[in-house]
Order: C-alpha cells, then structure tokens, then sequence
C-alpha cells in the first residue's frame, strides 16, 4: 500500500490553497475492516488526506527545501460518515506561513455537504541530528507530479508551476528499470 | 490602539483556541507553560494566531529567545550567567523577569511566561505598528 490519501489535485495556487480529490471505493481493503458490513472512511484517514493536502502547499511555498511534519491539529470536527462511492473534495488554505512552519484551514466536502473542518499546524524541522536523514522533502516533488499539480497548479506569479529542478535531476538519475512502462 | 481589554480578550481567545483551556483558566497571572500546559509546538500555533489577530509580524526567537537560552556564551552548568541575564532582559523588556533572576535555571525558563507577559508583548508589537 502507498500512504498516499489522495487521488489527484484539482486546484493548487501556490501560498494560497489546494483542493484535492479522494475517492472512496469498496477496493481499498481497510474498509472492511473499518467495520465488518458497515463500510466508513475512518476520520483519521480524512485528517492524513487533508494534512497531505496542506502539507504539499507548505512544502511548495519553500520549493521542498524545509522538512515539513504536522506538529499538531488544534481543532477537528466531523459532522458525518463518508462511506464508499462519496468523492470527498478536500479544500486546504494557508493562513500564515513562516521559517517555523504554516497554519492550514481545511475542509472536506461531500458534493455541496460539509463532511468536515480542521486546523492543521506543520513545523520545518531543524536540519540536526536524525532530522537531518529523516526524509528528503525533494521525493515529495515525484507525488506532486503523479497527484498532478504541475497540470493544474499556478505559481505565486499567476504562472504555470514550473517543475521543481530537483525533478529534473532525479529524472537524470533514473535507471532504465525506474522508467514505468508506457 | 486596543485598549488593554481589547487586548486581553483577543489573546485569550488565541489561547483558547490554541491550548485548548476554557476562558476562566486564562487569568493574566497564568503561566502559560505550567498552568496552561502549552507545549513548545504550541507557541508556534499561539504565534500564529496572534499575528492574525493583531495583523503583526513575530519573527523567530522574539517571543521566546531560545538562541541566548541555548548559546554556550551565556549558559553555564544550566544556569543563564549574569551577561546572558542581561541580554535576556534586553531582549524581553515585555517579561517579569524578577523571579527567575534569582535562581536562573534554564530549564524553569518556560515555566515562567505568564499570559500577563504575552499581553504586553503583544502591545509592544501593535504599538510599534501603529
């Protein structure tokens, strides 16, 4: 399983906000669990989905070069089950963002029903110690491109979101075997 | 300006919504570690708030001058040394500092910040923006 909670971007204007897509289906296998013959997204998944939403619109606004976390979510509030079949549209707006990190207004929408709302605060961490090695935020540039922000996005200039150089130097470094078949 | 009403209202409501704590818990004689219980990830959402509610900058180290409580310059066997005291006074003019000069201990340092602190640190910023 990829630990990726949405399907694609639908809007992504950078240093403002993004809206991105999670389809529910049958075929993801944690809704059978989440519960035998009562089918419900769980609300954490929804927060994963929403802080990646959010989390890409931090992470761009310093083009990848600060290792953004969620550090905390000071409010969540769901007003119903999303099930399978429901599209939720996931709506992230960045209200301040800074060398420490942003704060993140988001909602998730089911057609015009508010399903839920959430703040999200994310932290940079330092660059010391095991952060240093804890992941590299350039990989998120690949999901951007597979979530396809680059085919909708507009940078702060009102421009095209150009891809991020890093991209283009991973893309020379791919080996035959990386390149998916056409 | 806000008068000092205004203001204490505003930043309670920050805490709030930031520390999760009811009104009544936020008196100006509340430390906002200790009584309130806010965590170092908490001052950046509390920053946060504030410069939306008061439409102010607060750049890094400001609020909480962490670089003179972790500089080896001013730090000795975990005790801010009288240099390092002063400049953390220069640095903080908004904070009553009386207590901790008596026995300061670096560690007790987030103990210490009261909400009363953080109203006239607020007023300093707005007053400088007015």
């Amino acid at each position: 399983m990829r630990w990726i909670w949405i399907d694609k971007f639908i809007e992504f204007e950078s240093g403002r906000r993004a809206r991105a897509v999670k389809n529910l289906s049958l075929a993801e296998e944690h809704l059978h669990d989440h519960f035998p013959g009562a089918p419900m997204m769980p609300n954490s998944l929804i927060t994963e989905g929403l802080a990646q939403t959010g989390g890409l619109l931090v992470g761009e606004y310093h083009a990848f070069e600060k290792k953004v976390i969620l550090a905390k979510i000071p409010k969540a509030v769901f007003h119903f089950q999303a099930v399978p079949g429901d599209t939720l549209v996931y709506t992230a707006e960045l209200l301040d963002i800074s060398d420490d990190g942003g704060m993140v207004s988001g909602t998730s929408h089911v057609g015009d029903r508010l399903q839920a709302e959430m703040e999200l605060v994310f932290a940079h961490l330092s660059d010391v110690g095991r952060a240093r090695t804890l992941f590299e935020p350039k990989n998120f540039v690949f999901t951007l491109k597979l979530l396809g922000v680059f085919d909708v996005g507009s940078g702060r200039d009102g421009e095209p979101i150009p891809e991020p150089p890093g991209l283009a130097r991973m893309r020379a470094n791919w080996t035959p075997t990386d390149v998916p078949h056409s | 300006m806000p008068t000092n009403e205004e203001l204490f209202n505003k930043i309670r409501s920050a805490l709030v919504d930031a520390l999760g704590v009811d009104e009544e818990e936020v008196t100006p004689e509340a430390t906002l570690v200790g009584d309130l219980g806010a965590e170092s990830i908490d001052f950046l959402d509390i920053v946060f708030r504030l410069e939306k509610a008061f439409d102010i900058k607060i750049p890094r180290g400001e609020l909480f001058p962490e670089d003179i409580l972790t500089s080896a310059q001013y730090v000795q066997q975990g005790k801010l040394t009288p240099e390092g005291l002063a400049e953390l006074k220069k640095r903080m003019p908004f904070a009553n500092l009386d207590a901790f000069s008596k026995n300061p201990v670096v560690k007790d340092f987030g103990n210490m910040l009261t909400v009363q602190d953080m109203v006239r640190f607020v007023e300093s910023k707005v007053a400088m923006n007015a």
